[in-house]
């Protein structure tokens, strides 16, 4: 067993390390204070090859494997967790859909432009009334031959404010129910009909926005379909476990960016005479946190490394994204802890870490989605 | 165009630095190119780009500097070269004679380079390989134009800008503000491996040049120790304040 990441690895996570000290952490308090989406910061990782790290050059990508797609996601949230989570709904699920389940034309028109970081992905699965129970989903496709009509909608769809295709899943059969009679379209953002509601007000991730969709008659084309006609939910289902990896690995870098920070201020923050990291107290919440960031990211590495390799990962993704959210958590709330009074003010960026760390909990699978997918796995 | 680029590998400016046995402890040190040699990669990859070309870089050292050439290679350079000196008894003088010995039949229009390197900061190597090649050269350049097969540079002088034209073949030592360094693309990353990285054996190369620097101690400034107040009567204040700068600090 082979715990190093190699050459190219350890030479891409530098890069991108840089970058992200230089370009992002200078903007990310004021992205999440003002709800600004990064559109500068996605044109500078679009020049970087970073919008498509894990997607082929010829359609568009950089060549990357799907591990440094998480180094990537991990670095990101290091420093900012909401351009984390655009860059992996862009590519993780917008990007990676298409390429698994597009024809040629498809990846030609749609693919090659979102992989280069010109057009933004979205995906859109959760509606009201569909959330951990995706398969109940209604928005409803009415088969016109050459087309379907769109009616219903869609919620917390990341990315919305500004993507440029989105893949929709809807209900092709009417009065079918479960994952029979899903499929899953390619959506233009300027297609009539579809109207995009303002950035939901959330708890954190506010540079990431989150919106709802409404669908009323909007024509989409059969060459959109993705995938076979009421088989998409065989797309939801490939790109989930690797969906749940990246959220695990989004956790695990806010961990570390919170954990970064917190371990040097305890060592410059003076009371009683001395550091409180002079204090045995503070040294054990310090040893628990790395070692469960550190457990983390060995989950989260298994997870990618097997999914890299095409052996099966669904437990293991539902581990890591389970395990490394949850220590964001944690370690973020002791973080805050360990900055008293200034871990609580807006003034250090600790508490944007906590605000932050609590979605990853919730999407891409509620962690406790996440420990009946590990029952499963492990009483069948 | 072709385009030389020396780069020396040293410590991370941020490096915690530790003294062992008279010399710099490399273990656990994160190492990075060089900035000032960064600054010349840069400027051969934007001529590159405006001319056309091809970029090579070099740099003297063991195995470990093979990292930081694959990080030229994946900033853009072509090609790199790396002089083993595995066995050789170097100062600034040996390793200049060295990278012009690999240059040698190069036929390279321009050499770029830092001024100096932040490790020792001797700012030898640069000038001392125009001066065996023969090249012209500028230093601690601010602003570069290539026009007609003619080189301008820009130098800060007390008080003042410089600007100096010279013919190819140049040499060219970067100062800070020449340009900002872009990162490595992904894609540049994985092609790194690809390009061709030589290895030349110091030894074969004839060095003529005896190393005449000899380092007798590396050592870690005095850690800063609290100021002293002298508070006494004060004239007794003064006197004994002229005492310790005469007989402690050495000052006067």
């Amino acid at each position: 067993m082979n715990f190093q990441l190699n050459e190219e690895q350890v030479m891409f996570v530098d890069m991108v390390r840089k970058f992200c000290q230089k370009e992002i952490a200078p903007i990310a308090g004021k992205s999440d204070s003002e709800h600004l989406f990064p559109s500068e910061t996605l044109k500078k990782l679009a020049e970087l090859g970073l919008m498509g790290v894990s997607i082929p050059e010829e359609y568009g990508g950089s060549g990357g494997d799907y591990f440094t797609y998480i180094l990537l996601i991990e670095e990101l949230a290091k420093v900012c967790a909401s351009t984390a989570v655009i860059v992996s709904v862009h590519t993780g699920l917008g990007c990676m859909s298409i390429l698994h389940f597009g024809t040629e034309e498809q990846k030609q028109k749609y693919l090659a432009p979102l992989a280069a970081g010109e057009k933004l992905g979205a995906y859109a699965l959760t509606e009201p009334n569909a959330g951990s129970d995706a398969a109940s989903l209604q928005l409803s496709a009415v088969d016109k031959g050459d087309h379907f009509v769109l009616n219903g909608s869609k919620i917390w769809i990341t990315n919305a404010s500004q993507a440029d295709v989105f893949i929709t899943f809807v209900r092709s059969e009417a009065g079918s129910k479960g994952a029979q009679g899903v499929t899953c379209l390619i959506v233009e953002r300027d297609t009539p009909g579809l109207t995009i509601s303002k950035p939901v007000e959330k708890m954190g991730l506010n540079a990431s926005h989150t919106c709802e969709l409404f669908f009323d008659h909007v024509v989409v084309p059969k060459e959109n379909v993705l995938g076979e006609v009421g088989q998409g939910f065989k797309v939801a289902m490939q790109l989930l476990d690797g969906g749940r990896i990246a959220i695990g690995a989004q956790g695990l870098g806010i961990a570390e960016g919170a954990f970064e920070y917190a371990a040097g201020y305890i060592k410059e923050r003076q009371q009683f005479g001395k550091s409180i990291a002079a204090n045995q107290g503070i040294q054990w919440m310090v040893a628990d946190m790395a070692t469960e960031i550190d457990a983390a990211k060995l989950l989260v590495y298994r997870a990618a490394s097997l999914k890299t390799e095409g052996q099966p990962h669904g437990k293991e993704a539902s581990m890591a994204k389970r395990y490394a959210t949850d220590t964001a958590m944690r370690v973020t709330t002791d973080c805050v802890q360990l900055l008293g009074g200034y871990g609580y003010s807006k003034e250090y960026p600790v508490e944007r870490y906590m605000r932050d760390a609590k979605i990853t909990q919730i999407y891409e699978g509620t962690n406790q989605i996440q420990r009946l997918v590990i029952a499963r796995h492990l009483l069948r | 165009m072709k385009i030389a680029v020396l780069i020396k590998q040293t410590f991370d400016t941020e490096a915690k630095i530790v003294v062992k046995e008279g010399k710099v402890d490399p273990s656990g040190v994160n190492v990075i190119i060089n900035p000032y040699d960064e600054f010349a990669i840069e400027e051969a990859l934007r001529i590159k780009e405006k001319v056309g070309g091809e970029v090579v870089v070099f740099s003297a050292g063991s195995d470990k500097v093979t990292e930081s050439l694959r990080k030229a290679l994946a900033m853009g350079a072509d090609r790199a070269v790396r002089v083993e000196l595995d066995g050789v008894a170097v100062d600034e003088g040996v390793v200049a004679e060295a990278l012009a010995k690999a240059l040698g039949e190069g036929n390279f229009d321009l050499v770029l380079t830092g001024w100096l390197a932040i490790d020792d900061r001797s700012a030898q190597v640069g000038v001392r390989v125009a001066e065996i090649l023969n090249l012209s050269q500028i230093n601690m350049v601010t602003q570069l134009e290539l026009a007609d097969g003619k080189l301008t540079g820009s130098r800060e002088i007390e008080g003042g800008m410089e600007v100096v034209e010279v013919p190819l073949p140049a040499l060219i030592t970067a100062q800070r503000g020449l340009n900002e360094p872009r990162y490595p693309s992904m894609k540049g990353i994985m092609q790194a491996k690809k390009k061709e990285l030589k290895v030349v054996n110091a030894s074969d190369l004839n060095i003529s040049a005896q190393p005449k620097v000899e380092v007798k101690d590396v050592f870690l400034p005095k850690a800063k120790e609290a100021g002293k107040i002298y508070k006494d009567d004060m004239a007794a204040a003064v006197s004994a304040l002229v005492k310790a700068l005469r007989e402690e600090a050495k000052v006067i």
